[in-house]
C-alpha cells in the first residue's frame, strides 16, 4: 500500500515545493521507492528545483487525459535512486485535474508499487489544493513564522478536517507541522514567532524546524533539493524531518540561537 | 535583552503581539468555520426583518453560534441606532 502524503499551506512561497523536493528525496534515500506530483497546474516549478526541468516531455494532465502512460511520463531522477517526479502541466485551464482522473493516477502508481506519493500543492485554496489535499493520508503542513502564514495554515487545516476524501469517510488526515525559514535569533529578540507559540496556535504535531538558510536558494539555483547538502543546517534538519515522518524518533536541532558573549549578553545585542 | 534593555520601559515584543493577535483570530475563524450553513442566510433574513422597523446597517447586527458540550447557543447582537 502506497502512503499518499500532501505537501501543502494555503500561503504561497513558504517553501512547500522546496519541502516537496527535499522531503520526497529523503524517502527515496531512505530506499521508499517515492514519486513525487507537482499539482500546481499552470505553474509548474517542482522540475526545476528538482534539476529536471529540461527531461519534461509528458505530464500530470497528460496521463488524466490518456494522452500518456505513466511510464512514458513519470522522470526518473538521475542522482536519487528510487525517485520519480510527476511533473504538472502548463495549460492554462486550471480545472483540468478532476477526481476521478487524479484517484486513476494515484491507483496507477500505487499499482506500480510506489511506497510513497508526495503531492506538491499549488497555493490558495481552490482546485489544484483541493486535488492535491482530498486523497492524502497524510499531510504536511509548511508554516513560516509569521502572522499570515500561521492563519492560513489553520485555514487549510479546516480544509483538511472537512473536504478531504478521509474526513468525508469519518477519518483523520494525519497532520505534521513542518516550520520553515525559523530564525532562531529574532526568535530570541521576541521578533519572530517561536516553535512553541505555532505549535500553541495551530495544535498540530511538529515535524520539524527548517532553520532560515542561504543554501536553499543556493540549492534551487542548482536544481539540487537542498537534503542532499550534506553540510547544510537546513538540509540536515530536512533529514531529521524524514528520519520522523517514517515513525523515528529523533531530536529537534537548530532551535536555539548561538550563545552570545559575555559583554553582548550584558549590554544587549 | 541585556541588563540596559531591563531599565528602559519597552513595549511588549512584536512576537507575542503577533501571538495574541493570531490566538484572537484563529479561534473566531474556527468558530465560523463550524457554523452551520444556514447562518448568512439567517443574518440576512433578519436583517431585512429589522430593518423593516429599524434604521440598522449591515454592520450593526452580529449573528454567531457557540458549541457547548450539551447545547449549541445562537447568539443574537442588533445594535440600535439612538
Amino acid at each position: 500500500m502506497s502512503k499518499i502524503i500532501v505537501v501543502t499551506s494555503g500561503k504561497g512561497g513558504v517553501g512547500k515545493t522546496t519541502t516537496s523536493a527535499a522531503i520526497s528525496t529523503g524517502l527515496a534515500l531512505n530506499g521508499y521507492k517515492t514519486v513525487v506530483i507537482d499539482f500546481d497546474v499552470g505553474l509548474r516549478n517542482l522540475d526545476l528545483i528538482m534539476g529536471c526541468e529540461r527531461r519534461v516531455v509528458y505530464d500530470f494532465v497528460n496521463v488524466i487525459n490518456g494522452e500518456s502512460n505513466l511510464k512514458q511520463t513519470l522522470i526518473k531522477d538521475k542522482r536519487t535512486e528510487n525517485l520519480y517526479v510527476l511533473p504538472a502541466s502548463q495549460t492554462r485551464d486550471k480545472d483540468a485535474l478532476n477526481k476521478e482522473g487524479v484517484e486513476r493516477v494515484l491507483n496507477e502508481l500505487a499499482a506500480e508499487g510506489f511506497d510513497y506519493i508526495i503531492c506538491d500543492s499549488p497555493a490558495g485554496i481552490e482546485q489544484g489544493a483541493q486535488m492535491a489535499l482530498y486523497f492524502a493520508d497524510e499531510a504536511i503542513i509548511v508554516t513560516n513564522p509569521e502572522v499570515s502564514s500561521v492563519r492560513d495554515s489553520d485555514r487549510i487545516i479546516g480544509i483538511l478536517q472537512s473536504k478531504s476524501r478521509k474526513a468525508e469517510n469519518g477519518e483523520q488526515v494525519k497532520e505534521h507541522l513542518l516550520l520553515t525559514r525559523y530564525n532562531p535569533v529574532r526568535v530570541t529578540e521576541g521578533e519572530m514567532l517561536s516553535v512553541t507559540d505555532v505549535e500553541d496556535i495551530l495544535a498540530v504535531e511538529l515535524l520539524g524546524v527548517i532553520p532560515e538558510s542561504q543554501d536553499v536558494l543556493k540549492a534551487s539555483n542548482q536544481g539540487t533539493p537542498v537534503i542532499l547538502e550534506n553540510t547544510s543546517d537546513a538540509g540536515q534538519a530536512y533529514s531529521d524531518a524524514v528520519q520522523r515522518l517514517v515513525g523515528k524518533d529523533i531530536p529537534h536541532r537548530f532551535l536555539e540561537a548561538q550563545k552570545k558573549g559575555f559583554l553582548a549578553r550584558v549590554f544587549g545585542g | 535583552m541585556g541588563l540596559l534593555g531591563f531599565f528602559k520601559d519597552e513595549p511588549p515584543r512584536s512576537a507575542s503581539v503577533a501571538k495574541e493577535r493570531l490566538q484572537i483570530l484563529v479561534t473566531h475563524e474556527r468558530n465560523q468555520r463550524n457554523a452551520p450553513d444556514y447562518l448568512p442566510a439567517l443574518q440576512r433574513e433578519i436583517m431585512a426583518v429589522v430593518s423593516k422597523y429599524v434604521n440598522v446597517g449591515d454592520d450593526d447586527i452580529n449573528v454567531q453560534i457557540d458549541n457547548h458540550d450539551q447545547l449549541s447557543v445562537l447568539e443574537l447582537n442588533i445594535t440600535l441606532p439612538n
